[in-house]
């Protein structure tokens, strides 16, 4: 449904989009998953025809986004990161606006929204720009489908948005998979990567990895251990100096701790008894995406 | 010693609606206060009251001391504040900009001239030291934002949402920062949608319509609210309130 080959985009010396190429099915819920900076924006504002790439070509739903980018316009549902709706207009009257540029109303299409459209019914009248994050997010994304596109491109839906409202666009996003959208979402949250079906990192313009999030996580080749201790910041100082240590970084209230290998838990017990650690916890883990991310960023 | 942050009741209203309910907590000298709370829970209305920028509408509070309501000048001198909207200016240098803001904070010349040079080495930045800020990766101008917002040696510092945005190992570079300042003595109040990051915290308070729902350690939430991560804990207080 997306096909990417060896798309680049710089501005002066910033190499924003950098050889990339990948391709995106039919149904997929497809994750581009990096930082402020990676290039995620720019590859999207490319797709959705905004922007011409400097080299290498790009099909959406079989149409070239140079040639035919007029057609594409109309199969496209495009949701930018910054909040683009018009603040002075209604809610209702956004979602009108919308349907009515792409040639549709709401009664149309309305099947598509509903279960977003219901939450949002109550402050109909309200301004926009009166809205709350969470809401202003669900208001977005129904004028984003309001003409029925074929393929869905969110560009950071979820960026600083809480943790409850994030879940929910998320619990919303699976939904609409069931009416056979295709999503390419970006995010710079790790932990929403094992939302998708598939997902590519992204760092400074490049691809670090295309794969299932489980396919992710496998690639990570070295020992992997969760530690605790009573004093988390004598803790990590301690086993940074570790001779057997690669890496040491805060994962929630573990650590995370690469090693080289024929490293034990034993080892690492003795050591931090050794600098007396009180209330050791040592255990070996499998890794997430964001400890494969890390791992990539590091070592390519 | 006295508590870097106080307050009783402390309320703000806008017209009919109630942005902070009558809080009440303390923060101690050198601890990480995680401010947690849904968007429109009304974290940023109770930290502008803080700040000195807003004047509450009932309640008390001080910030090292100083009262909210007729010291708020003195506050501004003793805190420092960061978010990712406001921090450096991107059409300065690294350079200019802590000479900018430790001007601002009254620095004398030659202590600013070598605060500039430690930060700078210290984050590594010689090689850009005279480049415009704004060309720098977002990482590096965060930490920046950081050392400057430290410059003075406030005694509490303000960080909104410090890290949003950031690569997974700058963000936790920032969190070593943010440790190694608490050590030193320095209070940090810091809000975070990264639910991982609440778990570095040494206390954590969750905003939920205004009010305090829960405060206290990571680990004595989980196991109030019976869950296996602070995540969960937010989960099961804000779920319900979010579609407002």
């Amino acid at each position: 449904m997306i096909h990417i080959q060896n798309i680049a985009k710089a501005f002066g010396e910033i190499r924003a989009v950098q050889d990339v190429s990948f391709d995106v099915a039919r149904g997929e819920l497809f994750g581009l998953i990096g930082p402020d900076g990676a290039g995620k924006t720019t590859l999207f504002k490319i797709l959705v025809t905004l922007l011409l790439p400097d080299s290498g070509s790009a099909t959406v739903a079989g149409r070239d986004v140079v040639q035919d980018f007029r057609a594409l316009r109309q199969m496209v549902g495009y949701m930018p990161g910054r909040f683009s709706l018009y603040p002075d207009l209604s809610v209702e009257e956004n979602l009108a606006f919308f349907a009515t540029v792409f040639g549709t109303t709401i009664q149309e299409n309305y099947e598509l929204i509903r279960d977003i459209y219901v939450q949002l019914e109550p402050f109909k009248n309200r301004r926009a720009g009166a809205l709350s994050g969470g809401m202003k997010q669900k208001l977005a994304l129904c004028c984003a489908l309001i003409h029925r596109p074929d393929v869905l491109f969110l560009d950071e839906p979820t960026t600083g948005v809480d943790a409850v409202s994030r879940k929910e666009f998320w619990e919303m996003l699976q939904s609409l998979k069931k009416h056979g959208l295709t999503i390419l979402v970006s995010t710079p949250y790790m932990d929403e990567a094992g939302q998708c079906d598939r997902i590519a990192l992204m760092q400074n313009g490049q691809i670090l990895a295309i794969d299932t999030p489980t396919g992710v996580e496998n690639r990570f080749a070295k020992p992997l251990f969760a530690v605790r201790a009573t004093d988390t910041y004598r803790l990590i100082q301690d086993l940074r100096q570790a001779p057997f240590t690669i890496t040491c970084y805060a994962f929630g209230e573990f650590l995370h701790l690469t090693t080289q290998d024929s490293v034990s838990t034993g080892t690492i017990d003795t050591y931090l008894t050794e600098r007396h650690h009180k209330q050791l916890e040592i255990k070996p883990i499998r890794a997430g995406i964001e400890d494969s991310f890390m791992d990539l960023m590091q070592h390519g | 010693m006295d508590n870097a942050v106080t307050t009783n009741r402390l309320t703000k209203r806008f017209g009919d609606f109630v942005a902070t309910d009558a809080i009440t907590f303390s923060v101690a000298p050198g601890e990480i206060f995680g401010f947690l709370g849904a968007n429109g829970a009304g974290k940023t209305t109770a930290m502008r009251m803080l700040c000195g920028l807003l004047k509450p509408t009932s309640g008390t509070a001080t910030v090292a001391g100083f009262d909210v309501y007729t010291q708020s000048e003195q506050i501004k001198q003793v805190i420092g504040y960061m978010s990712q909207r406001f921090s450096l200016y991107d059409d300065l240098t690294p350079r200019e900009n802590i000479r900018f803001y430790g001007g601002i904070y009254g620095l004398k010349r030659t202590d600013l001239k070598t605060k500039a040079d430690a930060i700078i080495e210290e984050l590594e930045l010689g090689s850009v030291a005279d480049k415009l800020t704004g060309s720098l990766p977002l990482g590096w101008k965060q930490q920046l934002a950081f050392s400057v917002a430290l410059i003075h040696e406030p005694k509490v510092v303000f960080l909104d949402e410090p890290t949003g945005g950031v690569d997974p190992i700058t963000r936790r570079h920032f969190w070593d920062m943010i440790y190694a300042a608490a050590h030193r003595g320095t209070t940090i109040f810091v809000t975070t949608h990264y639910m991982d990051e609440a778990e570095y915290c040494d206390r954590v308070s969750i905003m939920v319509d205004g009010q305090i729902k829960a405060l206290d350690t990571p680990g004595a939430l989980k196991k109030q609210f019976g869950a296996d991560s602070m995540d969960g804990v937010f989960q099961i207080l804000a779920r319900g309130t979010s579609t407002k």
